[in-house]
């Protein structure tokens, strides 16, 4: 990239940031809006709770939250998901119950999670380890069915036994498709734990969300509140998109050279 | 002798792919199987190499029957059978595994010399060009030093130029191994340019129909009169296969 | 025979379900038996119907709402590399943000009520398909361009006769993920902001008498008719002006 190239890649986004923050402020002026907050008010807001130490327990119980269930879901959906995309069979009879189950709305389940877990960290952890689960275990399934002929035969050439075949081939060919599902299940993990904290919780950005508007109508931290999921979730999106680029998967990723 | 195919005949369904197929291969030969698309040539590499079983007959190997893949067979595909996610050591290094450390780092060095890939031993494959990953592949191949290796058009992918170049460097290195080695292509200039013998394969059903020795001397000079007559001797003998 | 495996899926599934049920009395969760009556129950009293139509109708509203916005926006993102490198932090921002948190400021702007519902919708809908149509730009080979530039096409024709019709299998397929989504958010949109709809169903049975059956049967319900709605989806996917763009 030419230097004039790389400054663009700032400057624009922060005219467009800029611009976006203009029209807000215009917008509240002209509607004279007086319960919609300006984005002074959200940040008054936002530092206000950081002061009184609640905004970085909300984000710490957020950020546990999401963190055992993903984790959780993840420990699962691999091995199975490797197991299904080696067998014909497995997915065969499998797939059709993993596709009705899986348009079922995390957030559907979520009465069953509150009657087992009642209000309690238990039940969104659940619900993300639901939301995380399918996509992960069909990216997986689907990476192993994509793995080239050639290096299984290379493998079983070389005298892999059926295990060591799947640790020393398939499991390195699959990675980068693992990877990026681990991403993409990442997205809808946060996705879901924000809207479970809104029901089920009394603590977090979720709850934060709907606590500021119901205990008194501070649509300042309601704003201040979807910002801050905003950043922290793009935030860690770039780090899992950051693993791509280690050694040992980025063969499989453009430009990775 | 080395390799034996008796009596080999593959079907798929009511298709007969190969037909009677007997053919001995001596320890230390270069043997070309020859034959136009769809004469049934990867397949006899496929059933030599244990990755399929035959409808008929047997394969030995040393007098043993081949029931599957094994490491004293290498298959060399073409560049697309490295592995991306392992540098040309790792790849080199792959069958190595069950080795002492110092053995394994001895092999490695030797055979990335010996294939001319010296100083890329840190470098992954899609920095690699494509002779130079076909080149990797014969080095993960005799790293193992394997009894037989068989090789499925591994230059196909290549560029005219480089594929020259790569006969050459073929030559090269199995008169420093003398591995015993089945060559499969459709090239019939590059069967008489490397092979001892060359096995002429008719379309379907596969069937031999002719194995010409090449009896000229390395290295092969390419407006020789034997050469050219062996060369035309073939064109023959493939020209009146498309006819029947 | 070989039909037989899937449904064997399925089937044990629901084994497994009455057996877990029957094996520990007292518990709320229903067998399959009571959600399947609780379905009838719902059928006859004219629910049923009632409460699917209205999941659809918000939707299908929203939901086209967003197309009709995302596909144009999309397309001029993907052709205009400055615009697209200005607006994509943002809209990466705004990504991680779930619909549902928009819902505090969705009933301040709309009140309680399907208008609330359908712009949950279009705002779940409206990012996904818009970075869809991007992605597909992006992903059109560059010959068939310089093909329909070699043509003389403009840039107006340029978009009719090239870019839209190249971009359409990646961007069905994009679609129907997307309808995916807005049908789980639907169905969410409906448990806090609406009075009918699937989502209300599940809510309104647990609050207004602990009717679990009535619970499970309403998943039971979401789950089919995301189903139908994604084979639905499947079926454009097999049009031949969108199937050239799908692999062997």
């Amino acid at each position: 990239m030419t230097p004039r190239e790389k400054g663009h890649v700032v400057a624009l986004p922060l005219f467009a940031a800029v611009v976006m923050l203009a029209l807000w402020q215009l917008a509240i002026v002209v509607t004279k809006a007086t319960v919609f907050p300006s984005p002074a008010e959200v940040a008054r807001g936002v530092v206000q709770l950081a002061g009184k130490g609640l905004l970085w327990s909300y984000i710490g119980d957020s950020l546990y939250r999401v963190t055992v269930g993903y984790v959780a879901a993840v420990l699962i959906a691999v091995p199975v998901g490797l197991a299904l995309g080696r067998s014909r069979f497995l997915a065969r009879a499998l797939n059709p119950l993993i596709q009705m189950l899986r348009p079922i709305s995390p957030l559907a389940w979520m009465p069953l999670a509150v009657i087992w877990f009642g209000v309690s960290d238990l039940a969104p952890i659940f619900l993300i380890f639901l939301a995380a689960l399918f996509p992960v275990l069909l990216s997986t399934m689907n990476g192993v069915r994509n793995v080239p002929v050639v290096y299984i035969q290379a493998g079983r050439n070389f005298g892999l036994g059926p295990a060591a075949l799947i640790g020393r081939v398939v499991l390195p060919a699959v990675l980068p498709g693992i990877l990026t599902g681990l991403r993409i299940a990442f997205g809808v993990a946060w996705l879901v734990l924000v809207a479970a904290e809104m029901i089920a919780v009394d603590s977090g950005l979720g709850y934060l969300i709907i606590d500021a508007r119901n205990a008194g109508k501070r649509y300042d931290l309601v704003v201040g509140g979807m910002l801050l999921i905003g950043v922290i979730g793009l935030l860690l999106d770039t780090l899992l998109r950051r693993a791509e680029r280690l050694q040992f998967v980025r063969w499989a990723f453009r430009g990775g050279t | 002798m080395k390799v034996r195919f008796r009596d080999i005949g593959m079907s798929y369904g009511t298709m007969k792919v190969l037909d009677s197929i007997n053919l001995d291969v001596n320890e230390g030969e270069l043997v070309c199987l020859l034959g136009p698309s769809g004469c049934g040539k990867s397949t006899m590499l496929n059933i030599v190499g244990g990755f399929v079983a035959p409808s008929e007959g047997e394969v030995t190997i040393d007098g043993e029957p081949v029931t599957g893949p094994d490491p004293r067979r290498i298959f060399v595909f073409q560049e697309r059978g490295v592995f991306p996610w392992l540098t040309v050591e790792g790849n080199v290094g792959f069958g190595l595994a069950g080795r002492p450390a110092e053995e394994r780092r001895e092999r490695i060095e030797y055979y990335i010399q010996l294939v001319g890939l010296s100083g890329f031993e840190k470098a992954y494959p899609r920095e690699l060009s494509g002779g130079m990953k076909q080149r990797l592949e014969v080095a993960r191949a005799l790293a193992v030093d394997p009894d037989v290796l068989y090789l499925d058009e591994p230059f196909g992918a290549l560029d005219s130029i480089t594929r020259l170049q790569m006969r050459r460097e073929l030559l090269r290195i199995w008169e420093a191994e003398r591995k015993t080695i089945l060559f499969v292509t459709h090239d019939i200039d590059e069967s008489v340019q490397i092979a001892d013998r060359v096995v002429v394969l008719s379309a379907r059903p596969g069937r031999i129909r002719r194995i010409v020795e090449i009896d000229i001397p390395h290295p092969r000079d390419l407006s020789d009169s034997r050469y050219i007559a062996l060369r035309d001797e073939i064109f023959g003998e493939i020209g009146l296969a498309h006819q029947v | 025979m070989r039909r037989l495996v899937p449904l064997s899926g399925i089937f044990l599934f629901v084994l497994l379900w009455q057996v877990a049920v029957s094996a520990s009395p007292g518990t709320l969760i229903p067998s399959p038996g009571a959600a399947v009556l609780a379905i009838g129950e719902l059928a006859e009293k004219g629910l049923l119907f009632r409460y699917v139509v209205a999941s659809l109708f918000r939707v299908t509203w929203g939901y086209l709402a967003a197309l009709l916005v995302a596909v144009p926006l999309g397309l001029v993102l993907g052709l205009w590399h400055r615009g697209e490198q200005a607006l994509n932090p943002i809209l990466q921002l705004l990504r991680p943000i779930s619909p549902l948190a928009w819902i505090p400021i969705a009933i301040l702007w709309f009140g309680v009520g399907d208008l609330a519902a359908m712009f949950l919708i279009f705002l779940a809908s409206l990012l996904p398909l818009t970075m869809t149509t991007i992605s597909a730009v992006h992903n059109i080979d560059a010959v068939h361009l310089s093909a329909g530039r070699n043509f003389g096409l403009g840039q107006r024709e340029l978009v009719r006769a090239v870019v839209f019709p190249a971009i359409l299998p990646q961007l069905i397929v994009g679609m129907r993920i997307t309808l995916g989504i807005a049908w789980l958010v639907v169905v969410a949109a409906e448990m806090i902001a609406v009075s009918s709809g699937l989502g209300f169903l599940i809510i309104d049975a647990r609050n207004a008498g602990s009717r679990y059956d009535l619970v499970v049967a309403g998943m039971l319900l979401i789950g089919v008719i995301g189903v139908v709605l994604d084979l639905l989806m499947r079926r454009l996917e097999a049009l031949p002006s969108v199937a050239w763009g799908y692999g062997e």
